[in-house]
C-alpha cells in the first residue's frame, strides 16, 4: 500500500508540474485582468477615461434597467443590439453548420493524400491576414463591386442591390471567418463514426432518413455541439466584421464595447457590457457541459 | 419451391492496384428453409461477399438471388426480410440494451407496449433478462454477442445472416456459444446462414456446409459428408487434415482397388466408382492411420516410415512420419494412458496401416 501511495504522490507532483505554466499564465494574463474588469464595472467613469473610486452599480442599470440614479438612464437600445448580435451569431452557427456537415462526410471518405489536401485547404484562410480577407468582402459586396456588376451585366437586376452594411453582409463575413472552427470538430466526430453501425441500422429495417436521425446524427452530435459553441462565442463578441461589413447600420455588442473603451472613454460601462456577454456565454456553456456530463454518466454508470 | 436460391452469381472487384478480383465466380446455392447452413472458407474466398449480396449491402454483377421464387434484385437492405449479426456486433453505443434490441421495432413504428413485451421476450431468449437498462460498453463480448442476436431475432427474419460472429470471443466462450446458437436455431426455426473460416465451428454447428474457395462453391454437403467424402483436394485439406496419395488404379478385386503411386508405393482403397486405369487421389484422415512400432505383424497395404516429430496435444498424439522421398504422413493417435507402445519419439521406425474402407477416392486433377 505504501508503494502505491508513493506512486500516487509522484503522479500528483508530475501533474502539478505539467499544469504549472498554464495555470501561471492564465492567472497573470486572464484572472487578474478579469478581476480588474469586474471591479471597474462597479466604479464611476472618470471624466477623461479611467475611473473614480466610487461605488457605482449604475453602469449595469443603463443596460438592464436596474439600478439607476439621477444621471444614468435605461436605454433599451443596448438590449436590442445584444439581441441582434445573438441573432447574427445564431445565424452564423446555422450557416456554418449547413456548410460543414456535408463537407465533413465528403472529406472523411477521401483517401490519403486527397484527404490531407482537403484539410489543408480548409485551414488555408488562416494563413492570410483577417483584415485583408474581410476587406476583400467589402470590395465584393459594395454597390459597384463584383457581385452587383455581374448581376447587372447579366440583366438580372436593374440597379445595384444593397448587399453591404446589412445583417446579411455581416453574417457572410462571420461565416467566412468561422467555418473552419465548425468544420474541424464536426470532422473529428464524423471521422470516428463507425460505418458498421449505419449498416446495422439499415439491416434492421431503417430507411436512410431514419438511419440519419437515429444513428448518424446522435453519434456526431458531440462534434456539432462543440463546433456550435466555438463558433457562437467569437461570433457574438466579434467587432471587426461588423465594423467593416456592417458599417454604422449593423451594431453588435463587440462594436459597442470597442466604442465605450476607445471613443467615449467610458471604461466602467464597457467593462459592464463585456462582463454581461461573458456571463451569458458562461451560462450557456455550463448548461451544455452539465448536459454532456449527464450523457456521459449514462455511458459509464 | 426453393427457399433462398442463388443462381450463378458473379461479383468482381477492382483492387486499388487495378487488378480484378472475382469474389464470386458462378456461385449457385440452394438454401433450404429452417436449415443451419455454414459458408466455410479461408479469408478472401468470397464468403463474406456472398453474405453481403444476400443481405443487400452489395449487388451481384450477374446472376440471381431469389427468395421463394421472387427475385431480390433492386430490393435495398432495409426492405429485405433478412437480418445480420455483425462480426463486431455493431451495437449502437448511444442506446441502452433495450433500445438496441427494440431498434428494429422502433423504426417499424410498433406500438410502445407491444414493443416492450417483445424486447423482454427477445432478451429472455438469449438469457439476458433484466439487462435492458444497461449500456453496451458495460457488457462482456459474449453478452454483446447475445444482444446482437436478440436485436436481429426480434424482427423474426426469414433468414438470419451471421458474419463470423464468434471470432472475437475466446475459445471457451466460443464453444459455449456454438452450442447455444445451434439450440437457438432449433427453437426459433429460422434459417441461419453462418459465415466462418473455422472448420471445427462449421462441423459442430451446421446442418449443411458450403465450402467456398476462390469465389467458387467447392462442395455443399452435411458435415459428415464434407469430412468423410471431400469432393476435391481443397476440401480435403481445408476441412481437417488429410494424407493424400495420387496414383493410378492397376488392380481391382471386388470393390477393393489397388493404386500405384508415382513413387511405386501400392495403397488400397474401397471404391465402386473407379476402375482400372483411372487416375485418382486417395484421401486418408490422420486418425485412420494406425501404427505399430518396428515392423512386426504387418497387415497388407502398409507404409513404412520414420517419425519426424511427435506432438502431444492432450487427447491425441500427433505424429509426422517421413515415409520416404520427401513425403510426409500425419497420424493422429488416440492417447492411451499407460500404453508402452506409445513410447514413440522422433527417429523411431514405425509401420503405418489403415483399413481400405477408411480411404476416400477422388478423381485426380488433370495436370
Amino acid at each position: 500500500m505504501a508503494g502505491s501511495g508513493a506512486i500516487l504522490a509522484r503522479k500528483r507532483r508530475t501533474l502539478i508540474l505539467l499544469l504549472a505554466p498554464l495555470t501561471l499564465m492564465l492567472s497573470v494574463f486572464f484572472l487578474i485582468p478579469l478581476s480588474i474588469m469586474v471591479i471597474y464595472s462597479f466604479l464611476e467613469p472618470g471624466l477623461y477615461g479611467g475611473v473614480e473610486w466610487n461605488w457605482y452599480p449604475y453602469n449595469y442599470g443603463r443596460i438592464l434597467g436596474w439600478p439607476l440614479n439621477d444621471f444614468e438612464t435605461f436605454e433599451v437600445i443596448y438590449l436590442k443590439i445584444f439581441l441582434n448580435s445573438a441573432q447574427i451569431a445564431v445565424m452564423t452557427v446555422i450557416v456554418t453548420f449547413l456548410l460543414s456537415y456535408p463537407a465533413a462526410f465528403w472529406v472523411s471518405r477521401m483517401t490519403g493524400a486527397r484527404k490531407n489536401m482537403a484539410l489543408f485547404l480548409i485551414t488555408l484562410p488562416f494563413f492570410a491576414n483577417m483584415l485583408v480577407r474581410i476587406y476583400a468582402w467589402l470590395l465584393l459586396l459594395r454597390p459597384t463591386g463584383f457581385f452587383n456588376t455581374i448581376l447587372q451585366s447579366t440583366g438580372l437586376i436593374a440597379e445595384p442591390l444593397n448587399l453591404l452594411f446589412t445583417n446579411f453582409s455581416v453574417i457572410i463575413g462571420m461565416v467566412y471567418i468561422l467555418t473552419p472552427f465548425m468544420f474541424l470538430p464536426i470532422y473529428a466526430s464524423v471521422e470516428k463514426l463507425d460505418y458498421s453501425l449505419v449498416r446495422a441500422s439499415q439491416d434492421l429495417g431503417a430507411n436512410p432518413i431514419q438511419t440519419f436521425r437515429r444513428v448518424i446524427l446522435p453519434l456526431t452530435a458531440p462534434g456539432i455541439i462543440g463546433g456550435s459553441v466555438i463558433v457562437f462565442i467569437p461570433a457574438l463578441g466579434n467587432f471587426i466584421v461588423p465594423a467593416f461589413l456592417g458599417g454604422s447600420k449593423v451594431q453588435m455588442t463587440g462594436n459597442l464595447i470597442e466604442r465605450s473603451f476607445l471613443q467615449s472613454r467610458d471604461w466602467p460601462f464597457g467593462a459592464a457590457l463585456a462582463l454581461l456577454i461573458m456571463a451569458f456565454v458562461v451560462i450557456l456553456v455550463m448548461f451544455q457541459i452539465s448536459r454532456q456530463n449527464r450523457a456521459a454518466e449514462r455511458g459509464i454508470a | 419451391m426453393s427457399f433462398l436460391k442463388i443462381t450463378s452469381a458473379h461479383k468482381a472487384y477492382r483492387t486499388p492496384e487495378g487488378a480484378m478480383v472475382h469474389a464470386l465466380n458462378d456461385v449457385s446455392l440452394d438454401i433450404r428453409n429452417n436449415e443451419f447452413l455454414t459458408l466455410l472458407g479461408p479469408s478472401g474466398c468470397g464468403k463474406t461477399t456472398l453474405l453481403k449480396c444476400i443481405s443487400g449491402f452489395e449487388d451481384i454483377d450477374s446472376g440471381e438471388i431469389s427468395l421463394e421464387g421472387k427475385d431480390l434484385k433492386g430490393v435495398p437492405a432495409h426492405r429485405r426480410p433478412f437480418n445480420t449479426v455483425f462480426q463486431n456486433y455493431a451495437l449502437f453505443p448511444h442506446l441502452n440494451i433495450a433500445d438496441n434490441v427494440g431498434y428494429g421495432l422502433d423504426v417499424a413504428k410498433v406500438a410502445k407496449k407491444k414493443r416492450n413485451i417483445r424486447v423482454e421476450e427477445a432478451l429472455e431468449l438469449v438469457g439476458l433478462s433484466g439487462f435492458g437498462s444497461r449500456e453496451p460498453n458495460q457488457l462482456s463480448g459474449g453478452q454483446q454477442q447475445r444482444v446482437a442476436l436478440a436485436r436481429s431475432l426480434i424482427l423474426r427474419p426469414r433468414v438470419l445472416l451471421l458474419d463470423e460472429p464468434l471470432s472475437a470471443l475466446d475459445r471457451k466462450m466460443r464453444e459455449n456459444m456454438q452450442i447455444e446458437l445451434k439450440l437457438l436455431q432449433d427453437s426459433v426455426g429460422i434459417t441461419f446462414v453462418f459465415v466462418t473460416h473455422d472448420q471445427e465451428e462449421a462441423l459442430a454447428m451446421s446442418d449443411r456446409i458450403a465450402v467456398i474457395s476462390d469465389g467458387k462453391v467447392q462442395q455443399v454437403a452435411s458435415p459428415t459428408e464434407v469430412y468423410d467424402e471431400p469432393a476435391n483436394e481443397f476440401v480435403a485439406n481445408f476441412v481437417g487434415t488429410s494424407n493424400i496419395f495420387t496414383g493410378r488404379i492397376f488392380e481391382k478385386q471386388g470393390n477393393i482397388v489397388t493404386i500405384e503411386t508415382a513413387n511405386q508405393r501400392k495403397v488400397q482403397a474401397e471404391s465402386d466408382r473407379f476402375g482400372i486405369g483411372d487416375h485418382v487421389q486417395l484421401i486418408l484422415r490422420p486418425e485412420h492411420l494406425k501404427f505399430t512400432p518396428g515392423g512386426n505383424g504387418i497387415p497388407d497395404n502398409c507404409i513404412e516410415g520414420v517419425v519426424e516429430t511427435c506432438i502431444f496435444v492432450g487427447s491425441d498424439l500427433h505424429l509426422h512420419v517421413d515415409v520416404g522421398k520427401g513425403r510426409k504422413a500425419v497420424v493422429h493417435h488416440r492417447h492411451d494412458r499407460g500404453n508402452a507402445d506409445e513410447k514413440i519419439e522422433a527417429g523411431s521406425q514405425v509401420t503405418l496401416y489403415y483399413s481400405p474402407r477408411a480411404a476416400h477416392l477422388i478423381k485426380a486433377m488433370a495436370n
